[in-house]
C-alpha cells in the first residue's frame, strides 16, 4: 500500500487479533486473549482517528472538495483485458464517519464484551469472531471499488453467521445462523447481478470511476441504471433487514447479546444504507429507483414498528426496532436525503448498541431472563442501567434534545419536502414515530418500574465496571451526538454523498415539523404510561377487545409461516423429489460410481492375466517379442500406402 | 552367391542354423518344466543370437572392403564381434544370478518344476 496513512492497518489490525485469538485462543491465558481483542480494535480506532485528522478531505467542507484518499496495493487483484480490480482503500468522509462509528462503537461493545461473556465456555472463540467482524467490516467501509465492497459484505456475513450461532450446541441458534446467511444469499443475488451489470455497463466497479461517466452524462436516468439501482437495493435489503428480506434479524437475537449490539443493530445491518449513499449518484440518476427505496424504508419502518407493540422478548422488540430504524435510513436514501440517513446511522449507532447493552445487562443482572413479563421493578436494583436506559428510550424516541431527535427530524423533514409522496411518506414516518415512543417506553414501564413479577430478580448479579464504562460512554453519545446538528453535518458529508437538497421549505417549517414529531413522541409515551404504569391490566383487555389484531401482531404477521410455505416447503419438495434422488443420487453419485467402478470392472478382467504361472508370463512375452517382430517385418506399405509418407518423415528427421 | 566371399560356408546356412537354434530356445523355454532346462533354453536363444552377430559381422567386413577398396582400418566389421562380448558377458553375469536364485528357490520349495512355482498368483 502507498500513502502515509497506513489504512490498511485499519482492517489488518483486528485480522491480526483474530488469527491470534482464533489460532491460539485455546492455549494462551485469558487476560492475554482479552488484551489482544481489546488491543486490535484499540488500535484501529486509533489509526482511523490518526488518519482523520491527518487528512485533508474535511477541509473547508462544501467549499473545495479535495479528491478522496486513495490507497492502492501495488498488486493488481484482477486484471483481465480492460478490467483492473485493484486492492484500493479509499478514505473520505463517508468512509470516515462510517469507520470512527465501526471501531469507536465497536471498541466499546468489546470491552462491554469482556465482562459480559467472563463465564462463558469459548472465550477466545468469540473475541476472534468479533476481531474478525471487525476485518471484515472495515474492508467493506474502506472498499474503494464494488468487489472490494462484497468481500468485506460477505465477510460480515460469514462473522454474523458465526456469532449468531455462537452457542451452537442450542438448536434455535444454529437454525438462526443458517437462517441469517440463506436469508443474506438471495440479497446477495442482487448484488452480484448489480455487479455484472455495472461491469457490462461501465467496465468498471470502482466508485469514483462510475460517478465521473455519469456524471459525464447527466440525460443518463433510467433504463439500465434502474435495473442496477435495484438490483443493488435488493442486496441493501438483504443485509440490512428490509422488507422482504427482514425476517433473519428478529432471530438472530439468539447470538450473545454484545454481538446484537455491535452486528444486528451499530455496524453491519447499516451495511445496506451505507452501500446506498456510497452509490448515491447511480441512484441519483434513477427516480424510480429511489421511490423505491423510499417505500421499502417507509413500509418497513411502519411495519416493523406495528410487531414490536406486542413482543414480549426485550431482545426482540429492540430487533424490531432496529429494523424499523432501518427503516427510517432508507427513507432518508430514498429522499436523496443521503446525509440525513446518515446522521442517522450514527446517532442510532449510539443509542441502539446503549439500549442493547443495557438490555445485555438487564439479562445478565437477572441470569438470563429475557421475557417482559417477568422483570419490572428493576429500577431500584440497576440504577445506572435504567438511568442509561431512560437516555436510549428518550434518544430513539426522538425526544428534544436526545440525539434520535436530530436525525430522525432531518429525514422527516427531508421527506415532507418532496411533494406530496413525500407528505404520505412524511405521515408512515411520524405514525412510525408514535409507535416507537410507545413500544420503547413499554418497555421501560415493563421492565424497570411496576412491581416485580416473576422469578428472575431473585438471581441478582452485580454489573461489573467493564460493562457500565461503555454504557455511560455511549449514553453520553445518545445524549449530545446529535448537537452537531444535520447542517455542519451535511455540509461534512456532502463532497461524498451528495448535498443537501436545496432547501424547499423554511426556518418555520422545519420548526413546525419539530414540535410535531416531538409532541408525537410525547403522546406515545402518555399511551405508554395509562396502559402500562397507570393501570397495568389495561393492555389485557385491550388484546382481548381486539383480538384478531392482537393475533395478527403477535404472530408477526404470519410471515415466517407463509415464506415457510411459499418458498421454503417448495424447495424443500422439489430437493426430496428431484434435487436429492435426480441430481445428487443419479447423476454426481452415478458419475462417481462409474468413475470408481469402470477401473475395478477393468482391473477384475486384467487381474487374470497375472495367473501367477510362470509359463504363462513366458508365453505372453514371446507372443509380445512375435508381435513386435511381424509388426517390423511385415511390409504395411503393401496394405497401406499412407503409411509410408510417415515413414519418410521420421527418416528425414 | 557373393563373388567377393571366398568359396566358403555360404551366409545363409550360418543364419538358418541361428534360426534354428534360436526356435529350439524358444520351444524349450515355453514347454520344458524344469526350471534348470529353461534356464539352459534362454542361454541357447543367447548363443543363437550371438551366432547370426558374428555372422553379419564378417559380412560386413568383406562389404566394406569392397566400398573402400582396401582391407585395412574396418570400423563395422568389428561392432558384432564386440557386442558378442557384451552378450557373453551379460549371459555370465544372469547364468550367476539365475543360478543362486534357482538354488535359493529348490532349497525353499524343494522343487523346480515351474508350475509349482506359483505362489504370485493372486
Amino acid at each position: 500500500m502507498n500513502g502515509y496513512l497506513h489504512l490498511w492497518l485499519i482492517p489488518l489490525l483486528p485480522f491480526a487479533g483474530f488469527l491470534v485469538n482464533g489460532i491460539l485462543g485455546k492455549r494462551l491465558p485469558k487476560w492475554i486473549v482479552t488484551t489482544v481483542a481489546l488491543l486490535a480494535p484499540l488500535a484501529a480506532f486509533c489509526v482511523v482517528l490518526n488518519a482523520g485528522f491527518l487528512t485533508d478531505i474535511h477541509v473547508n467542507p462544501g467549499f473545495d472538495d479535495p479528491a478522496p484518499y486513495v490507497e492502492t496495493c501495488p498488486f493488481p487483484w484482477i486484471n483481465i483485458g480492460a478490467l483492473h480490480i485493484d486492492f484500493s482503500f479509499v478514505l473520505d468522509q463517508l468512509s470516515l464517519i462510517m469507520l470512527l462509528v465501526v471501531t469507536g462503537v465497536g471498541f466499546l461493545i468489546h470491552i462491554y464484551s469482556v465482562g459480559y461473556m467472563k463465564t462463558e465456555e469459548g472465550y477466545a472463540r468469540y473475541f476472534s469472531y468479533l476481531n474478525l467482524f471487525l476485518f471484515f467490516m472495515t474492508v467493506l467501509v474502506l472498499a474503494g471499488n464494488a468487489l472490494l465492497m462484497f468481500v468485506g459484505w460477505e465477510g460480515v456475513g460469514l462473522a454474523s453467521y458465526l456469532l449468531i450461532g455462537f452457542w451452537f450446541q442450542k438448536a434455535t441458534a444454529a437454525d438462526a445462523g443458517k437462517k441469517a446467511f440463506i436469508v443474506n444469499r438471495i440479497g446477495d443475488v442482487g448484488f452480484l447481478i448489480g455487479m455484472f451489470l455495472l461491469l457490462a455497463n461501465f467496465g468498471t466497479l470502482t466508485f469514483t470511476e462510475i460517478a465521473a461517466k455519469l456524471g459525464q452524462d447527466p440525460g443518463w436516468t433510467g433504463g439500465v441504471i434502474t435495473v442496477i439501482a435495484l438490483c443493488l437495493l435488493l442486496g441493501a435489503t438483504g443485509k440490512s433487514a428490509q422488507l422482504p428480506l427482514y425476517i433473519w434479524l428478529p432471530d438472530a437475537m439468539e447470538g450473545p447479546t454484545p454481538v446484537s449490539a455491535l452486528i444486528h443493530a451499530a455496524t453491519m445491518v447499516t451495511a445496506g444504507v451505507y452501500m446506498i449513499a456510497r452509490n448515491h449518484v447511480l441512484f441519483d440518476h434513477s427516480p424510480f429507483a429511489l421511490s423505491v427505496v423510499a417505500v421499502v424504508g417507509a413500509a418497513t419502518a411502519l411495519f416493523a414498528a406495528t410487531i414490536a407493540l406486542v413482543q414480549t422478548d426485550i431482545k426482540r422488540i429492540l430487533a424490531y426496532s432496529t429494523i424499523s430504524q432501518l427503516g427510517y435510513m432508507f427513507l432518508g436514501c430514498g429522499v436523496a436525503a443521503y446525509s440525513a440517513a446518515i446522521f442517522h446511522l450514527v446517532t442510532h449507532a449510539f443509542f441502539k448498541a446503549l439500549l442493547f447493552l443495557a438490555a445485555g445487562s438487564v439479562i445478565h443482572a437477572i441470569g438470563g431472563e429475557q421475557d417482559l413479563r417477568k422483570m419490572g421493578g428493576l429500577r431500584k436494583k440497576l440504577p445506572v442501567t435504567f438511568a442509561v436506559t431512560t437516555v436510549g428510550v428518550l434518544a430513539i424516541a426522538g425526544v428534544w434534545p436526545f440525539a434520535g431527535f436530530f436525525s430522525k427530524d432531518a429525514i422527516l423533514y427531508a421527506a415532507f419536502l418532496q411533494g406530496d409522496a413525500g407528505k404520505a411518506l412524511w405521515f408512515v414516518g411520524l405514525l412510525t414515530a408514535l409507535l416507537t415512543s410507545f413500544y420503547m417506553f413499554r418497555l421501560w414501564y415493563l421492565a424497570f418500574l411496576g412491581k416485580p413479577r416473576g422469578e428472575a430478580e431473585r438471581h441478582h448479579h452485580p454489573t461489573p465496571w467493564s460493562m457500565l464504562v461503555p454504557l455511560l460512554i455511549l449514553a453520553v453519545l445518545s445524549i449530545g451526538g446529535g448537537w452537531i446538528g444535520i447542517e455542519r453535518f451535511a455540509g461534512f458529508l456532502a463532497p461524498s454523498a451528495g448535498a443537501r437538497a436545496a432547501d424547499a421549505g423554511s426556518a418555520q417549517l422545519e420548526l413546525i415539523l419539530s414540535l410535531v414529531a416531538v409532541a408525537v413522541a410525547l403522546i406515545g409515551w402518555l399511551v405508554a404510561h395509562l396502559l402500562y404504569q397507570q393501570k397495568p391490566d389495561r393492555p389485557a383487555k385491550l388484546a382481548a377487545a381486539l383480538p384478531g389484531a392482537y393475533k395478527l401482531l403477535a404472530g408477526k404477521y404470519y410471515v415466517d409461516q407463509i415464506y415457510g410455505a411459499c418458498v421454503v416447503k417448495p424447495l424443500l419438495l422439489f430437493s426430496k423429489y428431484f434435487l436429492s434422488p435426480v441430481v445428487d443420487k443419479a447423476l454426481l453419485g452415478g458419475t462417481a460410481w462409474l468413475l470408481g467402478g469402470v477401473p475395478t470392472f477393468a482391473g477384475a478382467l486384467l487381474q487374470r492375466w497375472q495367473s501367477g504361472n510362470l509359463r504363462s508370463y513366458a508365453a505372453w512375452l514371446t507372443a509380445g517379442a512375435a508381435a513386435v517382430l511381424i509388426f517390423v517385418v511385415v511390409p504395411w506399405y503393401l496394405v497401406w500406402p499412407a503409411s509410408l509418407d510417415f515413414v519418410w518423415k521420421v527418416a528425414r528427421h | 552367391m557373393n563373388s567377393f566371399l571366398p568359396q566358403q560356408v555360404p551366409l545363409s546356412w550360418y543364419l538358418l542354423l541361428s534360426a534354428v537354434l534360436f526356435s529350439l530356445g524358444i520351444v524349450g523355454f515355453l514347454i520344458k518344466r524344469n526350471l534348470i532346462t529353461v534356464f539352459m533354453s534362454i542361454e541357447l536363444m543367447l548363443n543363437a543370437v550371438n551366432l547370426s552377430f558374428v555372422t553379419f559381422a564378417r559380412q560386413w567386413q568383406f562389404c566394406d572392403a569392397a566400398i573402400q577398396g582396401c582391407l585395412a582400418a574396418q570400423p563395422h566389421a568389428v561392432k558384432g564381434q564386440i557386442f558378442v562380448f557384451f552378450v557373453m558377458m551379460v549371459a555370465a553375469a544372469e547364468a550367476a544370478v539365475g543360478l543362486a536364485i534357482i538354488i535359493a528357490v529348490f532349497r525353499a520349495r524343494a522343487t523346480l518344476a515351474v508350475d509349482r512355482i506359483d505362489l504370485m498368483k493372486l
